[in-house]
């Protein structure tokens, strides 16, 4: 995307730049992201090689963090299990944004009757804890990768049709909409090209903390084995593996978690400085 | 108010029956033929056709929705749990209390712990105290709630030896997994506060009782705090909410009898209608909180009240 210094976004990065949490965070994610990339490169073995003579070691210097029950490489486990998360929380928020910014967006442009339905449905959804609510759609499809991203996206719909709603409706009525009507624009053209741009803001502050929030959601799912099935790498998972081994051999529960902990903590220090960044009211 | 709150309760029923209708939904769209649950895999065809009439399973969706509700609002009879053949209303029922003492404990701890944070980080703001606090609110919202759990375990049982690592039926032994539970809630509430705060303490109102000389003791306690307080409660309801299904991983971690790891046991032994009653019964304890915030909310706040009349 192209931004020039004083375009909105331009202004947004700059006040961005100056928050140093944010920018730990986005350090934190752009880390992330080139460990899942090339994770075959990094990892210094691959994550489901077993070696039975070197079960449950402790750290050294072939294998930092240790191995699990199966002499499989604990480092190299956590480094594919990103790509997992990674991508279970990129999905699954995309999916909950498409489907809830277009059930927000339908709701809020027609109002009325149309609205009165959607909203009321997105209210029931509301009212069943998101984690429950995960849990019980991630029993009735099954383990899966892609259950497990379905059930979290599902999962957070609601969220975000309300707050795609509340920002098409602030936005609805006002001129240059009414100029676009006036124009003949399509409704679908007047959605995406005038009236969703405008609220990309909340969307994306919240869309940053959701992502956390499915990691730590999907890795929550596969702790109670709704997930994932072994040998797959997922943070989550590991720690549930990790549980029994706890007493003597603390490794395999200490690494997995240390790692779903920095994701987030990098993901809510970017959420918070987008928030901060993009909050009308410290603009000058 | 009396108005208020039938209109509130009454605005609960499409709700609740919202709710019936997906946890029914998604019992019927689980792979698996309950029959065949019920009876095993061993059991001959002929026997699960009979069953299947026999418990409405070839009527349309309609009618088997609609039995299910009246059901469940006449008879309180929710279905029958395929392994225990027990119903599940009772299972639930017995189960249900645990989990709603969890989670008010946690909720408790993260009251006394979150407010005051919040207001002393407020008060003291970008002091030492303040980024402390900051930055472990931050990490107890990015902890996940069963890691922090082993870690308390491996600390607190196996290293040290003073806390008991399962069940809830004791003080030691409830203190693990409130504290669990409860530390997102701290930070949750600690953060809402102390913002809240700092919004408040800006207010010309504040100025005023300051400027006629009133301590400031006083003008936070009396003045601030009262005010700050309105959305700390908003979201102390919704915490509390989630804590009712946040309780699962807890329960588990911790071999807590509550509604949590029964319905995780449920679905790993697929009894469906189990897993379904506890969904339902978590939602309506959901619905049943958050009608409580709105109504205190309302006793709060006049002008919430006011819309509605």
């Amino acid at each position: 995307m192209q931004t020039k210094k004083n375009s909105l976004w331009g202004q947004v990065f700059g006040r961005l730049k100056k928050n140093r949490m944010a920018i730990l965070g986005l350090c934190i994610l752009f880390g992330l992201l080139i460990t899942a990339l090339f994770a075959n490169v990094v990892a210094p073995f691959p994550f489901d090689e077993q070696d039975l003579f070197a079960t449950l070691e402790g750290p050294s210097a072939t294998h930092w963090f240790g191995t699990d029950e199966f002499g499989r490489d604990i480092l190299s486990r956590i480094i594919y299990g990103s790509r997992i998360s990674l991508q279970v929380g990129f999905v699954a928020v995309g999916f909950s944004v498409m489907a809830g910014g277009f059930i927000g967006a339908t709701a809020g442009y027609y109002g009325g009757r149309t609205d009165n339905i959607l909203m009321r449905f997105m209210d029931v959804l509301l009212s069943i804890p998101q984690l429950l609510l995960a849990i019980s759609v991630a029993a009735s499809l099954g383990p899966g990768l892609l259950n497990l991203m379905l059930a979290v996206g599902i999962a957070a719909i609601p969220q975000y049709a309300r707050l795609v709603r509340a920002s098409v409706l602030s936005i609805r009525d006002q001129e240059f909409v009414e100029a676009a009507i006036s124009v003949g624009s399509s409704d679908l053209r007047i959605i995406f090209r005038h009236i969703l741009p405008n609220c990309m803001a909340p969307i994306i502050v919240q869309a940053t903390l959701g992502v956390a929030f499915a990691i730590l959601t999907a890795a929550g799912l596969s702790f109670i084995g709704l997930g994932l099935e072994p040998p797959t790498p997922e943070w989550g998972a590991m720690l549930s593996g990790g549980r029994e081994f706890i007493r003597d051999y603390p490794y395999m529960t200490i690494f997995p978690g240390l790692a779903i902990m920095i994701t987030i903590l990098g993901l809510n220090f970017l959420g918070d400085g987008l928030r901060d960044a993009l909050d009308p009211k410290l603009r000058n | 108010m009396l108005g208020y709150i039938l209109r509130r309760c009454a605005m609960l029923i499409p709700v609740i029956l919202g709710v019936v209708f997906i946890v029914f939904v998604m019992m019927y769209i689980t792979p698996g033929d309950p029959a065949r649950m019920v009876l095993g895999e061993q059991a001959p065809q002929v026997d699960v056709d009979n069953l299947r009439v026999e418990m409405g399973l070839d009527d349309p969706f309609l009618l088997q929705f609609g039995r299910y509700v009246y059901n469940a609002v006449v008879h309180a009879d929710i279905g029958r749990s395929y392994i225990t053949k027990r119903p599940v209303w009772n299972e639930v029922m017995t189960a249900f209390p645990v989990t709603l003492k969890l989670s008010a404990m946690a909720m408790g701890i993260a009251l006394l712990v979150g407010i005051p944070c919040g207001i002393i980080t407020a008060v003291r703001q970008y002091s030492v105290f303040d980024n402390i606090i900051t930055l472990f609110a931050l990490m107890g919202i990015s902890m996940p709630v069963f890691w922090l759990g082993l870690l308390f375990i491996l600390l607190f049982t196996v290293r040290l030896g003073w806390l008991p690592p399962s069940g809830f039926d004791s003080i030691p032994a409830m203190i693990m997994p409130s504290v669990t539970l409860g530390l997102q809630s701290v930070a949750i509430i600690t953060r809402m506060t102390r913002s809240s705060m700092l919004e408040v303490v800006r207010h010309d109102y504040i100025r005023t009782a300051r400027s006629k000389g009133q301590k400031e003791s006083m003008v936070i306690w009396k003045h601030a705090l009262p005010n700050a307080l309105v959305p700390v409660v908003t979201i102390a309801g919704i915490q509390f909410g989630i804590l009712l299904g946040g309780a699962v991983l807890t329960e588990i971690i911790f071999s807590i009898p509550g509604l949590g790891r029964l319905m995780v046991s449920s679905i790993e032994m697929r009894d469906y209608p189990m897993v379904q009653g506890g969904v339902l019964f978590i939602a309506l304890a959901f619905c049943l909180v958050n009608l409580g915030v709105d109504l205190l909310y309302a006793w709060l706040d006049p002008r919430i009240k006011s819309q509605y009349t």
